[in-house]
């Protein structure tokens, strides 16, 4: 029993980051119909970022507040300057640039920073607290406390501001949207920018846990992907539940099957998701009209 | 003999009965019309017929044959073949390229011999090219053969269309709209086309806006409104018809418009 | 055959690239220059089948590098572990290789557009996966060595001797593309590209031929991986990885997508950019990142359509 609870600590830890990367997604799928492949990256510049600041000798809080604007702009960066000149691209070009553009990143982060892999001092403290036989880290209930907020302030701008609304508008109708005076340039430039946020603080909170990297966007952007289509590609709610889903089902599945096929877990579920069950949990089917 | 049947189809999209309760019944060798008001549901029979949508109801026989829920390609095997409203032409091949893909159903293909490009495949795409450049010429689009698909204007293009679905040598032919678009010179063009092809024993289904076009050129018309079936006769029966003349221009416009088909 | 019908023949691109591998040595400065040439043609002629796959049938595979990891892997687990010939392992590998496109694709290849793209992602890593953790089997991250190949008692071993075998391999497999191209399959593929439906509509199975040029796009990216391990004497689990997946669907952009010829190029620019930058090896991620976003953004044709576009621009 305090192992299942353990594997459940655990799988909540690391579906808080999928969810967040998900909703990620979700949120610049709504406004652009894009899938951003650089989505892990901005988790990786969030912590890695912080990390540099913070060697370089600038107090904790400013480091991390200036990695957050730092990605923020990088997202933005992005939308204005590799996914904007594309417009009208197919969606396979679309991805395709944000994979450049997350190998890119890489890449630069590689030079900029180093190889190795960094810490940050957690919050309160490194003691795990223990709970039912099972130990849960403080920092993950930072985590966990943090994903919650997150996903409460974003459900609140969308259902009581007008930009929140102007938003769902744009992810309903582009068209519909601009003929009624949104600048759906600018909600699509504010996704960008919020997701990048979002993954910003996503990976400032997770990189205590597990540490960071130049090279750990790809897998997190690629199961934050199997969460938003577990969920439900375009469904808010569906990203948060994929996320803490396949952050369940990996922890079980390495905690009682295999820990070295861990990974793959993610990729089985997007594969059998596409396959099987393509519009998701929470996801409308869709039906091509000639 | 009836060559296609379709026997109270029915279809909805997100909560709207886009066809309700159709049925139609064409002779072989006829040309028969579908008309009716934007959104009355043309283009949706015709996508049903072609096995593009799965009817939600009804059932549709081809030939004698229960073809109901079958596939494009299934029913090409069988000859029917159609154009599309919106042109779907293949943009990055040739005029010719173009046509020589409707002979595929008479192809035969076989992934080793067109790896190795036996003499066999040599032989047949000359052939396949000969009948393409005969179906070119049916549609006078023969000098266009070797440019791009995408550098031809709207009306030829649409001439391309009929020309690659006549290429399949099909018994039954749909044709969404083909003189959309089209100047009177251009859709001249078009009933010459249709002539011809029905004097080859093909049956014609024909989709149309152009009333003179339809009027002049159908056995039979039938009349869609918001989905149902509002008339069908002769042309002359048609044209005059109280309902259609309604359902066309309102119960209003309907009496000073008694006249608006001849 | 006279000189103008042999110029004006359907295997003009086909002599015109046994004329390179054949010319091209005779510029060599050094024997160092055998190996890129080597490494030149197998990528390319993994390329060719990619850009079957994509360019010419407007499918996706970002995940092509799985392939080429069991062609690469077939080549060292067969004769290490089982003894077999490397010769009869590369092509069981290409075989096993082409059932796996079959298995994987027909589910997959019923998705479209970014689905597709992820699906085929996800294979590329699950194959990486599976090949890093089998370690009994793998020799796990660190990957295995692979005997040479002996073929008919003489040990194929040297730079010149791959660069002789990769080009005519290239050459063969570029003539194979070329001759699909004109047939039936070919031109059904083509349609499906542009449009799907009405492809359906004149009779073209779309799944099957899907799941056809799959398997040859597999088979290629298989004897290319095999080639690899063979020539480098070594195989590590990257050569399925991600990168690697995503540097081949580089090369098919670079080259120009659909454009046979363009696989060449592609695969030219980015084995010998590498070469050329060893200085400045740590630059190697961000530079095809940045190529492949500038080339997506602005250059969707690629090279060698970009060049021919241009130059019949320039003769009028």
């Amino acid at each position: 029993m305090a192992e299942l609870l353990q594997f459940v600590f655990s799988g909540l830890t690391v579906g808080a980051i999928y969810a967040l990367v998900a909703l990620g997604f979700t949120l610049i799928y709504n406004a652009s119909d894009i899938i951003n492949f650089a989505q892990g990256e901005f988790v990786m510049l969030g912590g890695m970022t912080t990390v540099f600041m913070a060697l370089a000798g600038v107090p904790l809080p400013l480091a991390a507040l200036i990695a957050i604007i730092v990605t923020t702009g990088i997202g933005l960066a992005l939308h204005r300057f590799a996914i904007e000149p594309a417009r009208g691209a197919s969606p396979v070009a679309l991805i395709m640039i944000t994979i450049g553009a997350s190998v890119f990143l890489r890449g630069v982060a590689q030079i900029v920073f180093d190889k190795r892999f960094h810490s940050l001092p957690p919050l309160f403290g490194a003691d795990s607290i223990q709970f039912g036989g099972a130990a849960i880290l403080p920092q993950s209930l930072v985590l966990l406390a943090g994903a919650t907020v997150i996903v409460i302030l974003l459900w609140l701008f969308v259902e009581r501001t007008l930009l929140g609304k102007a938003v769902i508008a744009t992810a309903a109708n582009r068209l519909a949207a601009r003929l009624i005076g949104i600048d759906t340039r600018r909600i699509v430039d504010f996704s960008f920018a919020v997701s990048a946020a979002i993954g910003a603080i996503a990976g400032i909170l997770v990189t205590p846990i597990t540490l960071t990297s130049y090279d750990v966007g790809t897998l997190l952007a690629l199961k934050g992907f199997a969460a938003a289509m577990l969920g439900g590609i375009g469904s808010p709610l569906g990203a948060v539940v994929g996320g803490i889903l396949i952050g369940m089902i990996e922890a079980l599945s390495a905690g009682y099957l295999s820990s070295s096929y861990k990974d793959a877990v993610a990729f089985l579920i997007i594969l059998v998701v596409l396959v099987a069950m393509p519009q998701g949990l929470f996801g409308r089917v869709k039906v091509e009209r000639v | 003999m009836m060559i296609l049947e379709a026997d109270r189809l029915a279809i909805t999209f997100g909560g709207v009965r886009a066809i309700d309760g159709v049925s139609i019944s064409i002779a072989s060798g006829q040309v028969f019309s579908i008309i009716g008001p934007n959104g009355s549901g043309k283009t949706t029979l015709l996508n049903l017929v072609s096995g593009i949508y799965m009817p939600l109801d009804g059932s549709i026989r081809l030939a004698g044959e229960t073809v109901t829920g079958l596939a494009p390609d299934q029913l090409a095997r069988r000859g029917l073949s159609r154009t599309f409203q919106n042109l779907q032409i293949f943009s990055h091949m040739s005029v010719l390229k173009n046509v020589m893909v409707g002979r595929h159903r008479h192809e035969r293909t076989g992934i080793l011999a067109d790896l190795l490009h036996w003499p066999s495949v040599a032989r047949q795409n000359a052939a396949t090219r000969e009948a393409a450049r005969m179906a070119l010429a049916r549609v006078g689009l023969a000098d266009a053969a070797e440019r791009p698909a995408g550098s031809l204007d709207y009306g030829a293009l649409k001439r391309l269309e009929i020309a690659r679905a006549l290429a399949s040598e099909p018994t039954v032919l749909l044709l969404d709209e083909p003189a959309a678009g089209c100047n009177p010179v251009e859709t001249q063009e078009i009933d010459r086309v249709i002539r011809s092809i029905v004097k080859e024993g093909i049956t014609v289904v024909l989709v149309e806006h152009d009333m003179r076009l339809v009027m002049n050129i159908s056995d039979r018309v039938h009349v869609l409104a918001r989905g149902r079936t509002l008339a069908e006769g002769t042309p002359e029966q048609v044209r005059s018809n109280v309902e259609v003349i309604e359902a066309y221009l309102g119960v209003h416009g309907s009496r000073e418009a008694a006249h608006a088909f001849d | 055959m006279s000189l103008r019908a042999l110029l004006e023949t359907r295997l003009l691109p086909a002599i015109l690239v046994a004329a390179i591998v054949i010319i091209l040595p005779l510029f060599f400065p050094s024997a160092y220059y055998y190996r890129i040439g080597a490494l030149v043609f197998i990528f390319a002629l993994a390329v060719v089948g990619l850009n079957l796959l994509m360019g010419f049938a407007g499918q996706v595979s970002l995940g092509h590098a799985g392939f080429l990891g069991i062609g690469a892997y077939s080549v060292a687990i067969g004769p290490v572990h089982f003894g077999a010939p490397s010769w009869l392992c590369l092509f069981a590998g290409a075989i096993f290789s082409g059932a796996v496109a079959f298995a994987v694709g027909r589910p997959i290849l019923k998705l479209k557009g970014h689905y597709l793209a992820v699906a085929t992602l996800g294979f590329g890593l699950l194959v990486a996966i599976v090949l890093t953790n089998e370690a009994g089997w793998t020799g796990g991250p660190d990957g295995m060595s692979v005997p040479a190949l002996t073929l008919f008692g003489w040990r194929v071993h040297g730079s010149d001797a791959w660069y002789w075998i990769a080009g005519a391999t290239f050459v063969g497999g570029f003539l194979l593309a070329l001759n699909l191209m004109e047939s039936p399959t070919g031109r059904a593929l083509q349609a499906i590209h542009d449009s799907e439906i009405a492809a359906r509509v004149l009779g073209i199975d779309v799944a099957r031929a899907k799941l056809t040029i799959f398997i040859i796009s597999a088979v290629y990216a298989s004897v290319a991986g095999s080639y690899l391990a063979l020539f480098n004497g070594l195989v590590t689990p990257d050569e399925a990885g991600f990168l690697r997946s995503i540097e081949l669907v580089a090369m098919v952009v670079l080259g120009g997508m659909g454009s046979i010829f363009g696989s060449l190029v592609g695969a030219a620019v980015l084995v010998v950019l590498p070469q050329v930058l060893t200085i400045f090896h740590e630059y190697e991620q961000a530079l095809l990142g940045l190529i492949v976003m500038v080339f997506m953004i602005f250059l969707r044709q690629g090279i060698v359509p970009s060049v021919t576009v241009a130059l019949a621009g320039w003769r009028k």
